[in-house]
C-alpha cells in the first residue's frame, strides 16, 4: 500500500466516550458540575454519532459508536496502512460550551484525556492542542500549558466559530503558535454561534456538511485580508477536511477582487495566491472531485507542496482500504504521504533523520 | 493577438447581445411615489425602509466606490448613476448594441422587515420599472420582483403582472432569511414553473444573519466574497430541498455569483450525497444532475484563473448552453462584453454565451 512509503497520517479523530471520561480529568468543581447537572455528553451536531457519515460501518462497535480506544486505531489505520506517524484531532464539543469557565475547564480536561489515554499508549501519535478559543487568553494559556509537550505539534480550532479567525482579537494565538512552533489546524464543525450558511439554518446534514466548504473560504479570507498571514510568515494554517477542490475558483475570485479593492486592506502586499500557496494546507481526505477531475484539480492549485494526506478515521470517506483518493499520479505521493507533513509540522521533523 | 484585434465593436455588433444584469436606480424616492398608497408614503417618511442590517440608509460594508458605481455613470443632469435612460442608452445600450436588457433593481424592497411595506415596495417597484424604463425603451425587459419572505404575496404580485411581456423573470436576492430551498417558499417556484417565467437569483441582500458562518467580517472585499457563498448555499437548498424534483421545469440563472465553483460544488455534494443519501430521500439522481438540468449563471464578475484557458474547462463542465453574458451597468466592476472573457472562445460559444442562452431561459418574446 502507499507504494511503499510510510504516510504521516494528518487527520484522526477520537470519539470521547462520555463526559464520565472527562471527568478524572478536571478538579473537584467541575467534576462535581458534570455529575450535579446532568452533562452526560457534549457530542456535537457536527458529528451525529449514528451518521454514516461520522463512524464508517465496519469501523463501529457493537454499540454502534467507535473510535474509543488506542486498539481500534491500530487495527483499522495504524498498523494496517502502515502508518508511521498520526495526528489526533479531538472534536469533542467542549469547543461549543457557552460558559467560558466551563469552556476552559472541559477543553483541558479533553487535552489531557488525549495526552493519558492515546498519545502515551501509542509512540506514534501526535496530537492537536484543542483551544478554548471562547476566550483568547485562556486559549493562549493552554498552549503554553502543554507546548512543552512536544508531542502536541499543532493547534485545533473551528472552521465556524465564533468569530472570523483573522480578527486582530486572535493574534496572541498566533503568536503563540509561531513561538512555540506550532501549525495552526482549523478543522470543520461549528460551534453553533451562528447559523451554518449566510441564510440561515440548514434543514439537512448533508446541507451543513456542505456548508463547511464556505466556512473554509470565510476563515481563509479573513486570516488574509484581516493581515494575519502577513503578520505571521512563519504561521502555518492547516485546513482539515475541508474538500479541497473548492481551493482554486476561491483564489480566482479573491485575488481579482483584490486588485480592485485592495486599497483597503494595503498590509496585502503580495498576490493572495502566493501568501496562500506559501502558508496553508490542506488534508486530502476528502477530495472532493471525481478520479478524472482530480489531475486538474491539481493544475490549478498550481503547488505540489499544499496537500497533505489524512485518513480522517473514523468518519466514512472511503471504503476497503482505498485511503487514497482515486486520481492522485504516482508522482505526488512522497509529498503528499511525507515530505509536506514534514515541512508542515516542525515537531513531527524534530523526531525524522534528516 | 491576433484574437484581441479581432474583438472589434463591430464584431460584437453582429451579436445583438443580450445583457443580463442592468440595475436601474430611482432619480430619489419620489420617483416610486406614484406607485404608493399615502399611508406608505408617509411610513417611509418617517420611518424609513426597516431592513435587517445596522443603518438606515446603506448597507452595512461600505463600498470601494459611491453607490458601488463607476465613476463615469454619474448622469451629468443629476440623480445616481442607472437614473438615467438617455446615459444607459449612450454608455450601454447604443455602444454595445445590446438588443435586449434585463433590469434587475436592487433597492430596499424584498427583505425590508415589515412585510406589508415589503409588498407596496415590490409592488411599486414592478410599477416603476415600466413607467421609467420599458415604456420609454423597447429593449428593456424588466422583472417581477417579489416579497418572497411572503410568498402568498409573491405569487399575487407574479399573478398580477404575469400577462405583461415586459417581464422577462421573476426576481429573488441570494439572501433570505432561510435557506431558499425550503418549502414555505415553494408557491413561488410553483408560480415561476407554471407560468413558464425563469428566477433570476441576483446576488445580495441582508437577511440579518452573519455573512459567514463565523460570524461579521470586517471588510468589503470578505462581504463581496462571502455574497457567493449565499449562491452556492441557495443552489444546494434548492436541490437538496427537492425543489427541482418537484418542478422539474424550473429554470433558476443565478447572477453576479461567479460560477468556477459550480463543479467543485457538485462534486462535493455528489460524493457526500453517495453517504448520506438516506437522509434525502427526496432526490432520485445526484445533486449534480440537478445542477446541470436546473440552474444558469451569468458571466460578471468571472473567476480570474491564473491560466486564463482554465476558464474554459470550468465553462466546459457547466456546459456552454447554461452560460448568459451580464455587464453589471453601472457598477464599478462592469463587464465590457469585448474584454470580459479573458479566454478564447468559438463562434459559437461567443453566440451561446452573449446571445442564444439568454433567448433561450427567459421570456423575451
Amino acid at each position: 500500500m502507499f507504494s511503499g512509503y510510510r504516510p504521516i497520517d494528518c487527520d484522526l479523530h477520537p470519539m470521547v466516550p462520555g463526559m464520565k471520561a472527562l471527568t478524572p480529568y478536571m478538579d473537584a468543581f467541575w467534576a462535581d458540575q458534570v455529575v450535579e447537572r446532568g452533562i452526560t455528553t457534549l457530542d456535537s451536531q457536527s458529528w451525529p454519532v449514528a451518521s454514516p457519515k461520522t463512524i464508517r460501518a465496519d469501523w463501529r462497535g457493537p454499540d454502534g459508536r467507535g473510535a474509543e480506544s488506542v486498539a481500534q486505531l491500530q487495527s483499522q489505520v495504524l498498523d494496517r496502512f502502515g502508518v508511521e506517524t498520526a495526528i489526533l484531532n479531538p472534536l469533542y464539543g467542549v469547543q461549543l460550551v457557552l460558559n467560558q469557565d466551563m469552556a476552559v475547564a472541559f477543553t483541558r480536561a479533553l487535552n489531557d484525556w488525549t495526552r493519558a489515554e492515546w498519545l502515551d499508549r501509542d509512540d506514534r501519535l501526535r496530537a492537536s492542542i484543542v483551544l478554548p478559543m471562547q476566550s483568547v487568553e485562556a486559549a493562549v494559556e493552554e498552549i503554553e500549558r502543554l507546548a512543552p509537550d512536544r508531542r502536541f505539534v499543532q493547534v485545533l480550532a473551528l472552521a465556524l466559530g465564533e468569530n472570523p479567525l483573522g480578527k486582530r482579537q486572535y493574534w496572541p494565538v498566533y503568536e503563540a503558535c509561531v513561538r512555540h512552533g506550532l501549525p495552526l489546524g482549523i478543522h470543520a464543525g461549528s460551534a453553533y454561534r451562528h447559523p451554518q450558511t449566510s441564510v440561515g439554518w440548514t434543514s439537512w446534514y448533508l446541507e451543513e456538511y456542505a456548508a463547511n466548504q464556505q466556512g473554509f473560504q470565510s476563515c481563509l479570507a479573513s486570516l488574509l485580508t484581516e493581515g494575519a498571514l502577513v503578520k505571521f510568515p512563519e504561521l502555518k494554517v492547516v485546513l482539515l477536511e475541508s474538500g479541497v477542490t473548492w481551493l482554486p475558483a476561491f483564489l480566482w475570485r479573491l485575488q481579482k477582487t483584490w486588485k480592485g479593492v485592495r486599497f483597503e486592506i494595503p498590509w496585502v502586499d503580495r498576490l493572495p495566491a502566493e501568501i496562500i500557496r506559501d502558508q496553508v494546507r490542506l488534508t486530502a481526505q476528502p477530495l472532493d472531485a471525481p478520479a478524472e477531475a482530480v489531475q486538474r484539480i491539481l493544475d490549478h492549485l498550481r503547488s505540489d507542496r499544499m496537500l497533505l494526506w489524512a485518513s480522517d478515521w473514523p468518519h466514512w470517506q472511503f471504503d476497503g482500504d482505498a485511503a487514497l483518493p482515486p486520481g492522485l499520479p504516482e508522482a505526488l505521493l512522497p509529498k503528499l504521504l511525507r515530505d509536506n507533513a514534514l515541512a508542515t509540522y516542525g515537531r513531527i521533523r524534530e523526531g525524522v533523520p534528516a | 493577438m491576433s484574437d484581441v484585434l479581432e474583438r472589434t465593436a463591430t464584431q460584437d455588433a453582429k451579436l445583438r447581445i443580450i445583457d443580463s444584469d442592468i440595475h436601474p436606480s430611482l432619480r430619489s424616492d419620489a420617483d416610486l411615489h406614484p406607485f404608493l398608497s399615502e399611508r406608505w408614503r408617509r411610513h417611509i417618511a418617517e420611518y424609513g425602509k426597516l431592513g435587517r442590517a445596522p443603518y438606515a440608509n446603506r448597507i452595512a460594508y461600505p463600498r470601494l466606490a459611491p453607490n458601488t458605481a463607476r465613476r463615469d455613470a454619474w448622469p451629468p443632469g443629476g440623480g445616481p448613476p442607472g437614473s438615467d435612460l438617455a446615459l444607459m442608452r449612450a454608455q450601454l445600450l447604443d455602444l454595445f448594441d445590446i438588443e435586449i436588457g434585463i433590469l434587475e433593481p436592487l433597492m430596499p424592497s424584498n427583505l425590508v422587515r415589515n412585510l406589508e411595506l415589503s409588498v407596496a415596495l415590490c409592488s411599486a417597484i414592478n410599477d416603476w420599472q415600466l413607467a421609467a424604463f420599458t415604456t420609454q425603451e423597447s429593449r428593456l425587459r424588466a422583472s417581477i420582483l417579489v416579497p418572497f419572505e411572503d410568498p402568498k404575496a409573491s405569487v399575487a404580485e407574479i399573478e398580477k403582472r404575469v400577462r405583461d411581456r415586459s417581464f422577462a423573470q421573476i426576481q429573488l436576492t441570494s439572501r433570505s432569511t432561510e435557506p431558499i430551498g425550503r418549502q414555505r417558499y415553494w408557491p413561488i417556484f410553483e408560480a415561476a414553473a407554471h407560468y413558464g417565467l425563469p428566477i433570476g437569483m441576483h446576488i445580495g441582500g441582508e437577511a440579518g444573519h452573519a455573512p459567514t458562518a463565523a460570524g461579521w467580517p470586517s471588510y468589503y472585499i470578505e462581504d463581496h466574497h462571502g455574497l457567493i457563498h449565499s449562491m452556492q448555499c441557495q443552489a444546494t437548498s434548492m436541490v437538496l430541498e427537492g425543489v427541482f424534483e418537484r418542478f422539474p421545469t424550473l429554470k433558476v440563472i443565478m447572477i453576479e455569483g461567479g460560477f468556477a465553483w459550480l463543479p467543485s460544488l457538485a462534486w462535493r455534494l455528489d460524493a457526500h450525497w453517495r453517504k448520506l443519501r438516506s437522509e434525502v430521500p427526496q432526490l432520485r439522481e445526484p445533486p449534480s444532475a440537478y445542477m446541470k438540468r436546473n440552474l444558469w449563471v451569468s458571466t460578471q464578475p468571472m473567476e480570474e484563473p491564473e491560466k486564463p484557458e482554465d476558464l474554459r474547462r470550468i465553462l466546459s463542465w457547466i456546459g456552454w448552453d447554461r452560460v448568459l453574458y451580464a455587464s453589471d451597468y453601472p457598477h464599478w466592476d462592469f463587464d465590457d462584453p469585448r474584454y470580459a472573457f479573458p479566454c478564447r472562445l468559438s463562434e459559437a460559444e461567443r453566440r451561446a454565451i452573449f446571445r442564444g442562452n439568454a433567448e433561450a431561459v427567459y421570456r423575451l418574446a
